[in-house]
């Protein structure tokens, strides 16, 4: 029988064997930078304090893996103007807390706006055809995992009280962009198991054709991340820059054909905001014409514009966004910025680098 | 956001399967894959199924992690 739970994903002795060939591996002379873009990731390295299972030339850092942290302003904005509307508004749990110049959709809750938390965007639906006289919004926010169940929603015939406003955003370009730019710089990547169970392993060979990056996916086991950086170490080593996938029971090499398909025909690809990173161009996930019916934007005449300039004063969440600083690095971590009254994005979302890190502590710093 | 359990499918119903992990049983989505079989594991994130587990490459896992035991380091 097959066994997805077993305990050898969690194995102490066998984490221990891995750290042993990690140390082995390590460069003597050289600082070796591995980024993953994958907020579970961050949250299963913290959770199991795998940065202190490696040496101090080997550094795991967070990227733009967080999409509550991505989300820009005037997509929250915009959703708290339906929920202030009398739409009822539905979101993942994540959002709820996300500061605003305009406040946040769980301010919008308290002052009596229809606000709720929805597991799944199926829940979304079931709420709108419980509530027939009512407008219900589906604020769909993430990258290709969420974005498939929105377009499977979309596809499903929803009844016609509910509309979505969408904040889709791909992984693959966005890495493409802010690595050609010389935002992140890094000697190699982990890529996402889960995005890649829709995508496919085969969307991150970019990676090591144009930049020379090992790269491999990984699944999120405190097993899974060991092993993957023995390999990319291993490739560091050997001159080697592949795509390696050691999440082969979850991610194919061409990922879901139907998942794939549902994003294509509800979904355009153009220029969408990062919070913090600026308009990158095909990097966003945007609502076919077809489907302009369903578009909260349309059906609710909504037109705020992106800002520039929207993090909020003194916040320094884009650069741990970019791999550049630790959330330690930041005068406001644990100080003015606290889950309980947070600053910056990276604070709220349970998949935001400063919330993990604060949770859990910097495993990091007690190896050192 | 991209939490997501393997699950046991226990039953297709319409566009939903009823699936099971440590005998907790929850309904998920369909929508998302073409062929999903009673006995099947599915990755269920946000209350859909988003891909079928493989046997195969899971036991190949395993198999790369009982050989660091049996290399007791493998240095």
């Amino acid at each position: 029988m097959a066994d997805f739970a077993n305990a050898a994903f969690q194995s102490r002795e066998a984490a221990q064997h891995l750290a042993a060939q990690i140390a082995a591996l390590a460069p003597a002379h050289r600082h070796v930078k591995i980024m993953h873009v994958c907020g579970s990731h961050e949250h299963s390295l913290v959770q199991w304090g795998l940065r202190a299972l490696l040496p101090p030339g080997v550094e795991l850092i967070a990227g733009p893996g967080c999409p509550v942290c991505v989300c820009p302003e005037h997509e929250i904005r915009e959703a708290i103007a339906l929920a202030d509307r009398g739409c009822l508004l539905t979101t993942y749990g994540d959002m709820l807390r996300v500061p605003t110049a305009a406040g946040s959709l769980a301010d919008a809750a308290a002052r009596g706006a229809a606000v709720r938390l929805v597991y799944s965007a199926a829940d979304a639906a079931k709420l709108a055809l419980a509530q027939p006289e009512r407008e219900v919004v589906f604020f769909g926010v993430g990258f290709e995992t969420t974005a498939a169940p929105t377009a499977a929603l979309v596809l499903a015939d929803p009844p016609p009280n509910l509309s979505v406003l969408t904040a889709h955003r791909l992984t693959p370009p966005a890495m493409q962009l802010l690595l050609r730019a010389g935002e992140i710089e890094v000697d190699a990547l982990i890529a996402p198991g889960h995005v890649s169970a829709i995508i496919g392993s085969e969307a991150w060979a970019c990676l090591p054709a144009e930049f020379g990056l090992p790269t491999t996916v990984a699944g999120f086991e405190p097993v899974d991340l060991l092993l993957a950086v023995r390999d990319i170490l291993a490739q560091l080593r050997d001159g080697r820059a592949e795509l390696s996938n050691g999440y082969a029971r979850v991610v194919r090499p061409a990922g879901n054909a139907r998942a794939l398909a549902a994003l294509n025909t509800v979904f355009e690809v153009g220029a969408t905001w990062w919070r913090g990173l600026g308009e990158l161009p095909g990097t966003g996930l945007l609502l076919r014409p077809a489907y302009a019916a369903l578009d909260a934007r349309a059906r609710f005449d909504l037109n705020l514009l992106p800002e520039p300039d929207e993090m909020p004063a003194g916040c320094r969440c884009h650069e741990v966004m970019l791999g550049r600083i630790t959330p330690p690095d930041c005068p406001l971590f644990r100080a003015a910025c606290h889950p309980l009254r947070p600053h910056g994005p990276c604070m709220v979302s349970q998949e935001g680098t400063c919330y993990l890190w604060h949770q859990y502590g910097d495993a990091g710093a007690l190896a050192a | 956001m991209c939490l997501a359990v393997p699950m046991k499918v226990t039953a297709v119903e319409g566009d939903e399967l009823v699936v099971e992990l440590h005998g907790v049983t929850q309904r998920a989505r369909r929508d998302l894959l073409d062929d999903v079989a009673l006995g099947d594991h599915v990755l269920v994130h946000a209350g859909y199924a988003i891909t079928v587990l493989d046997a195969e490459e899971a036991a190949a896992t395993l198999d790369i992690f009982a050989a660091l035991e049996a290399a007791g380091g493998g240095r």
